[in-house]
């Protein structure tokens, strides 16, 4: 599932009313699809941080992220494009079981270092953390054995090193 | 205005000592940021305003016909005068009728505070009657907006509301409040602190940035700069003036830049783009640098883009950094006010060489001039448009529409000062000129002002000739009428085998509806009575007078870069 042309914008916002849909809003209205956003609090309780994965071209990345630097509750807004990064997202995947597959599930799981967190007579949960790519391979695996249902939680990225994201 | 004398009323409560209610903190807010005028239309949710504004000697009200007119009005006000320009209107209908008007500020960078009132604050969200999510409708089409829930934050939602308005790159900012909000007591706290962490507008350009801008304009051979209407919105006009006569450098303007140079100075090539001066588009097709200043450089001004000044280094200045690079990639970007990065760039100036340059742009001038035909029986739109310009010297408030009579009005009148030619340039809206020139009178009743606007666009908002006349406005309204809504008409004419679908007008007589609503009104079907009736027009006192020109209905703008195109596809002639 890994885009061709996607791009993150880490940004930091005022936690007021609407402000999710003001960022949201200003991405849509220039026209692109927004792949993922995860929005959770920082170590500021008045400041959010949004992640937000668009599919656009890098060299565009720059352009959205001036104009939402332009909204009066963001206070700071990065594209992360070529600055090395720390990239995870967290699944629940729950997958099909019987008592013939569950050991090789549990096998899949463990070389993904992914944890079963829930287990029925029919069914598991696996909850695995990575980069996307991480975790759309460990569904690629998942996949014949039926996935019923499936949450993620989106990508968060911090910058490397001392440096602020 | 007159006022009755107040009757004391059994449904208002005196309000406790130093208590007072929402309504009032919000006039007394305005009232501390030097309001003077608000235009508006009163509804059910903002009653409150109105009785606290009917104490109100210092706020003037002007109750228009339609909320579409109050807030072009604010927007004309705005632009005449570089104050912020104020208007309101009720919940529901009232607001959404606002919408057209705020996108025409948010497209032309114009400082307007947008006050409406919303449903009470337990019904919010009910689909209660006139409620509509005025905040979540304006949202991309204001700088900023809020909805206020409670009386004792209405000060600082006000002033936050002005000075995001008129700082950085202005704009329209909404503040939305709802009825029981408007009603309820509170200890107002008056303040001049804004504190908003995540907006801090760059001003001074870097300076190594200006340096090395100065050192490619020295070094250019065929410089020019492109000036748009960010000059006009930081009062740039004198720095820009000084800047080209140190270094004598053409200058183009864009459509929201006219007037930023004085349009007679020997530098000043007019405006540019697709309906531009030939020689503008030619100058900025052959630039090796160009210095744009204020502008956003929109399709109408670039066309392709990758034909767009292909052989300049790009100096852009802007304010707004999302500006630079947006359209066409800057080599030395420049964030900062106009008026301040101008100022350093004419201190550090130096004259480059361009003699030949300039013999080149002169001969391009001599060559190919605006032009227009006018024979002896049907009036052409453009010869009462120079005809305007000589009767006032460019020395009027000018407003238009969108249209041919808006690019015609770009080609020959030529202003002799900044906040003089008053037009709905990114958006286009038709019915916009009359509003913003009374909206400019109210700003500058000692001025004359003039709007000048089509036949189609003055049915859009004609109604309020009412307001005018009850405020005995000396305004003339220039109706350049052919038949038809002309631009629409030339596209198809041109690009569509003139097949004329919806695009022809039946139109009233304008003269005898402007006599029906009190004002005064004149009709002109032949050449030579235009020069008369454009001065008995301008000469009219107290009352607006309405100049129905009856224009050839086959008159084309020209020259023409049809949209996409770029400058070597210029349509000259017919």
């Amino acid at each position: 599932m890994s885009e061709p042309h996607s791009a993150t914008i880490s940004v930091l916002v005022r936690n007021a009313p609407g402000v999710l849909v003001r960022v949201a809003g200003l991405i849509r209205r220039r026209g692109v699809n927004i792949h993922s956003l995860s929005v959770g609090p920082t170590e500021d309780p008045s400041v959010s941080r949004m992640t937000i994965v668009v599919d656009t071209a890098p060299e565009r990345t720059e352009l959205f992220a001036k104009q939402l630097r332009k909204l009066v509750e963001v206070l700071r807004a990065t594209a992360i494009d070529g600055t090395p990064s720390v990239d995870r997202e967290l699944a629940l995947i729950k997958v099909n079981v019987t008592p013939g597959t569950r050991m090789e599930i549990m096998e899949i799981a463990s070389v993904f270092r992914a944890n079963v967190v829930d287990l029925t007579d029919r069914t598991m949960t696996i909850e695995v953390t990575g980069r996307t790519e991480k975790v759309d391979a460990i569904l690629t695996l998942l996949t014949r054995h039926g996935i019923r249902e499936m949450a993620r939680t989106g990508q968060v990225t911090l910058v490397r090193g001392p440096q602020n994201t | 205005m007159a006022r009755q004398a107040t009757v004391p009323s059994k449904q208002r409560p005196a309000p406790r000592a130093g208590t007072i209610n929402g309504a009032q903190a919000l006039v007394e807010a305005l009232r501390r940021e030097g309001v003077e005028i608000i235009f508006g239309v009163p509804g059910g949710a903002s009653l409150p305003i109105y009785d606290a504004l009917y104490d109100a000697a210092s706020l003037r009200h002007v109750l228009v016909r339609h909320e579409q007119v109050a807030v072009h009005a604010a927007v004309g006000y705005a632009r005449a005068s570089g104050r912020v320009g104020v208007c309101t209107a009720t919940s529901g209908p009232g607001a959404t009728n606002l919408v057209t008007g705020i996108a025409d500020a948010i497209m032309d960078s114009v400082p307007i505070v947008v006050v409406t009132a919303q449903v009470p604050r337990a019904v919010i969200g009910n689909d209660a009657f006139q409620e509509a999510d005025v905040t979540g409708i304006t949202m991309p089409i204001t700088k900023f907006n809020s909805l206020v829930m409670s009386a004792a934050e209405i000060p600082h939602a006000v002033h936050q509301a002005f000075y995001l308005a008129r700082t950085g790159r202005p704009g329209p900012v909404l503040v939305d409040i709802p009825r029981d909000v408007l009603q309820e007591a509170c200890v107002p706290e008056f303040t001049d602190e804004v504190s908003i962490p995540g907006y801090r507008p760059v001003l001074d350009g870097a300076p190594n940035q200006i340096a090395a801008a100065v050192k490619a304009l020295a070094e250019a051979e065929r410089p020019v700069i492109c000036a748009g209407g960010g000059v006009i919105g930081s009062n740039a006009s004198p720095e820009l003036t000084a800047l080209v006569e140190a270094t004598g450098i053409p200058v183009v303007l864009t459509l929201m830049g006219k007037g930023a140079l004085d349009e007679l100075h020997p530098r000043c090539l007019g405006m540019l783009g697709m309906h531009g001066s030939a020689y503008a588009n030619w100058a900025v097709n052959d630039a090796d640098v160009l210095l744009v200043v204020g502008a956003r450089l929109d399709d109408r001004v670039t066309g392709r883009l990758k034909d767009f000044a292909p052989r300049a280094r790009i100096i852009h200045v802007d304010v707004d950094p999302a500006e630079i690079g947006k359209n066409k990639s800057a080599h030395i970007p420049i964030v900062g006010d106009a008026k301040r990065v101008l100022a350093v760039m004419v201190a550090q100036a130096r004259v480059p060489q361009i003699e030949s340059w300039w013999r080149q742009i002169t001969e391009w001038r001599e060559r190919y001039p605006f032009r227009y035909h006018q024979n002896s029986n049907r009036i052409s739109a453009q010869y009462a448009c120079d005809l305007l310009n000589k009767v006032t010297g460019g020395r009027a408030v000018a407003t238009t529409d969108v249209g041919q009579h808006q690019m015609w009005m770009a080609q020959w009148y030529r202003p002799r000062e900044p906040r003089h030619f008053i037009t709905s340039g990114g958006l286009g809206v038709m019915g916009f000129g009359f509003p913003a020139a009374m909206g400019a009178k109210f700003a500058c009743p000692d001025k004359t002002v003039v709007a000048v606007v089509g036949d189609g666009g003055f049915q859009m908002t004609v109604q309020d000739l009412a307001t005018a006349v009850e405020h005995g406005q000396s305004l003339p309204i220039i109706v350049l009428n052919n038949g038809a809504l002309g631009m629409v008409k030339q596209w198809q004419s041109m690009f569509y085998g003139g097949r004329f679908s919806s695009s022809l007008l039946r139109n009233p007589d304008f003269a005898r509806v402007a006599e029906a609503f009190g004002a005064r009104g004149i009709r002109v079907e032949r050449p030579e009575q235009v020069e008369g009736a454009l001065r008995a027009a301008l000469e009219t006192e107290g009352v607006p007078c309405v100049v129905d020109v009856i224009c050839d209905p086959d008159e084309n703008v020209l020259p023409m870069i049809p949209s996409g195109q770029s400058v070597a596809e210029m349509i000259l002639d017919e």
